[in-house]
């Protein structure tokens, strides 16, 4: 142990009391932000993969109207011109293979789902709903761009497989249609209708999908749709998630139509869950803060009662950078022990949150706190800590390094 | 420039082994103000002085009259408004605090009139500060040498006693076995015995000369006590802020 290290333990054991406020503020900053960065960022992972398990990481609709050529073109279909942000557009795909052959020069690209979408009048036994919107999917394609798979709640994806006419439909629909799986529904779309059997009943926890989303073979929606060809959208699923931004700038330069990424479509919760994490992280670092006054008060208290033993370390031949390091170190002491006991404080009461009882469904469907797991809300809220307490330590220290032996040996120290 | 005052020994005959004999301080035409404004004093008005190694010197005054000023400048503590002080033949003042400091650690021990102990650390603790600073020994030797300072002290049984659990005779004993932790060729003492009983006084004397003439030590004293300064090797009246 170095002798300056050795000096600092002493003085800081001397000071026990002052000592155990700065060591309680920090192991309570470090712990509690830690807690709130695995809460804050628990939900907000959850709904990402929520929404990449419902609507993949890209969404690629829409060719981007830029010559004569391709608006006569598309006056060949019941395709219409739209206007957004300046851009025309063309609404729907109109050769999804092509777009798909292209798509899969892309090397973070999983996997690509054609889809036919249409609003459609749904009607049971007991009721009727309005508001539905058909998907028509090819399933295999499907599931490699979403977590359908995992969402059935009630019968099976080989039930689907078995049968043309069967449909796919979402928790809260299901309960409104009063309908359960094997029941039959009629579905009708500007007139023409069709009779199909519930396969199986899904769930993604996203009520606005799970009451709206009705996923039915592509054949039977193009049929009914009156889409004899090309796709509402591609659903596109990515390697790496993140990289969706670059990936759709790229779709939009190559295949001239518009791509979104997840980032971009769910930019409001996104925003949503980023002021949260930030407000919760600027609240809890309040207890570092605490911490480091707490230090500061306890390195000013120790440097007014050590002067004299200051004195007699310069007169040893301790320099000045000799006095600054062990008060440092005692800093630097309590931040170790703070970060060690804080980090292990914050594991504890995280695991503790993640059992606690929370049901919500709206925009997700958890029934308790979901937490996460990141190395990186250990670092950043030691970091936030080293940082806070050693600017507040760094002011005592210097002042006791200032002192010159001579005047606190004559008792005129200021 | 010579040694003066009341001596009872004169520097006459060359050096002895340990360095007896050679100089080991020196200043020259030292002043030293302090404070400030209209409160400014002129505390040293130029007094010089050598101290010889194996000699025991004692500077003697009134309250007021600078010799502790005079003491903390010897010992590199402060620094001169002007005039020269020399440390084994090298100018040391107006260097910069980083030579000063490593000077004070190589070369000069001091003694305080409070003990100045380091209240948390135990006697063993306090005596090995010095030299884990300088760091010229082992471990082992270190602990070996703070062992037999404190043996020479009359304190090998209490080395593994805090500072607080020692009275102050016995503080102000491992404080000298402390200033002399380095073997340092220059001992400042500031009323070493001016907190201490006649019996431990005479002790505390006895130790601290005893060790410095053993190991060829110049030692500088600042006294009241006037039985104390007539059993040193010279005596230095001040007044006024200078030698009389």
């Amino acid at each position: 142990m170095s002798p300056n290290l050795r000096i600092a333990f002493r003085f800081l054991t001397a000071k026990k009391r002052a000592m155990f406020m700065s060591l309680s503020c920090t192991i309570l900053g470090v712990g509690l932000f830690i807690v709130t960065q695995a809460t804050t960022s628990g939900f907000q992972e959850f709904f990402i993969k929520v929404i990449l398990g419902i609507n993949g990481a890209i969404r690629i609709e829409d060719k981007i109207q830029d010559t004569m050529r391709s608006m006569a073109a598309a006056g060949t279909s019941d395709s219409y011109f739209l206007q957004r942000e300046g851009v025309k557009y063309i609404e729907g795909i109109e050769e999804p293979q092509r777009i798909s052959d292209a798509l899969k020069g892309f090397s973070n690209v999983r996997g690509i789902s054609a889809v036919v979408n249409g609003g459609a009048q749904i009607t049971s036994s007991f009721k009727t709903e309005n508001s539905p919107q058909i998907f028509g999917i090819v399933l295999e394609d499907h599931l490699r761009v979403s977590d359908l798979g995992e969402q059935i709640t009630s019968g099976t994806l080989d039930d689907f497989r078995g049968s043309l006419t069967s449909v796919l439909v979402g928790r809260v629909l299901a309960d409104r249609l009063q309908i359960t799986r094997g029941d039959s529904i009629v579905i009708s779309v500007r007139g023409q209708s069709r009779r199909c059997r519930v396969a199986a009943i899904y769930e993604t926890g996203y009520r606005e999908v799970d009451k709206v989303n009705v996923y039915m073979h592509m054949s039977e929606a193009r049929s009914l749709l009156r889409k004899p060809s090309g796709a509402t959208f591609l659903q596109i699923g990515l390697h790496n998630p993140d990289r969706a931004p670059q990936d759709a700038a790229r779709m939009v330069d190559i295949l001239n139509h518009k791509a979104t990424s997840w980032q971009e479509r769910e930019i409001t919760w996104l925003a949503v869950f980023r002021a949260l994490r930030i407000s919760t992280m600027i609240t809890v670092s309040v207890f570092t803060l605490i911490a480091s006054l707490a230090m500061f008060n306890t390195l000013a208290m120790i440097v007014l009662e050590k002067t004299k033993d200051i004195a007699i370390l310069r007169s040893m031949g301790y320099e000045r950078r000799d006095i600054t390091q062990i008060f440092l170190w005692q800093a630097g002491i309590v931040l170790a022990i703070g970060a060690l006991v804080g980090a292990a404080f914050g594991a504890g009461v995280t695991w503790l949150v993640g059992q606690v009882p929370l049901p919500i469904n709206g925009i997700f469907k958890t029934d308790h706190f979901i937490v996460t797991w990141d190395p990186m809300h250990y670092v950043g809220a030691i970091s936030t800590a080293v940082v806070m307490v050693m600017i507040a330590s760094l002011f005592p220290a210097r002042r006791a390094a200032r002192l010159e032996p001579g005047d606190i040996v004559r008792g005129t120290a200021q | 420039m010579t040694t003066m005052g009341t001596e009872k020994n004169s520097f006459a005959g060359s050096a002895p082994a340990n360095g007896r004999g050679s100089i080991a301080l020196r200043c020259a035409n030292l002043h030293r103000y302090l404070g400030q404004g209209e409160g400014r004093v002129h505390v040293l008005k130029g007094v010089s002085f050598e101290a010889e190694r194996g000699q025991v010197y004692a500077i003697v005054g009134p309250s007021g009259c600078g010799k502790s000023t005079l003491l903390y400048l010897l010992g590199l503590l402060d620094q001169p408004d002007d005039g020269q002080i020399e440390i084994n033949g090298r100018v040391m003042s107006h260097t910069d605090d980083l030579a000063r400091t490593a000077a004070r650690g190589e070369h000069i021990g001091f003694v305080f009139q409070f003990h100045f102990l380091m209240l948390e650390f135990t006697a063993l603790e306090n005596v090995l500060m010095p030299m884990r600073k300088l760091g010229k020994l082992s471990p082992e030797a270190m602990k070996a040498r703070a062992h037999s300072l404190l043996d020479s002290v009359g304190l090998g049984a209490k080395t593994h006693r805090l500072g607080t659990q020692l009275s102050g005779g016995e503080q102000q004993r491992v404080a000298i076995a402390r200033a002399l932790a380095n073997q340092p060729t220059i001992l400042l003492a500031d009323e070493p015995t001016g907190n201490l009983d006649v019996k431990n006084s005479s002790l505390v004397f006895d130790l601290l000369t005893r060790l410095a003439k053993d190991n060829g030590q110049a030692v500088v004293l600042v006294t009241h006590n006037p039985e104390i300064a007539q059993r040193c090797d010279f005596t230095r009246p001040m007044r006024d802020g200078l030698f009389v």
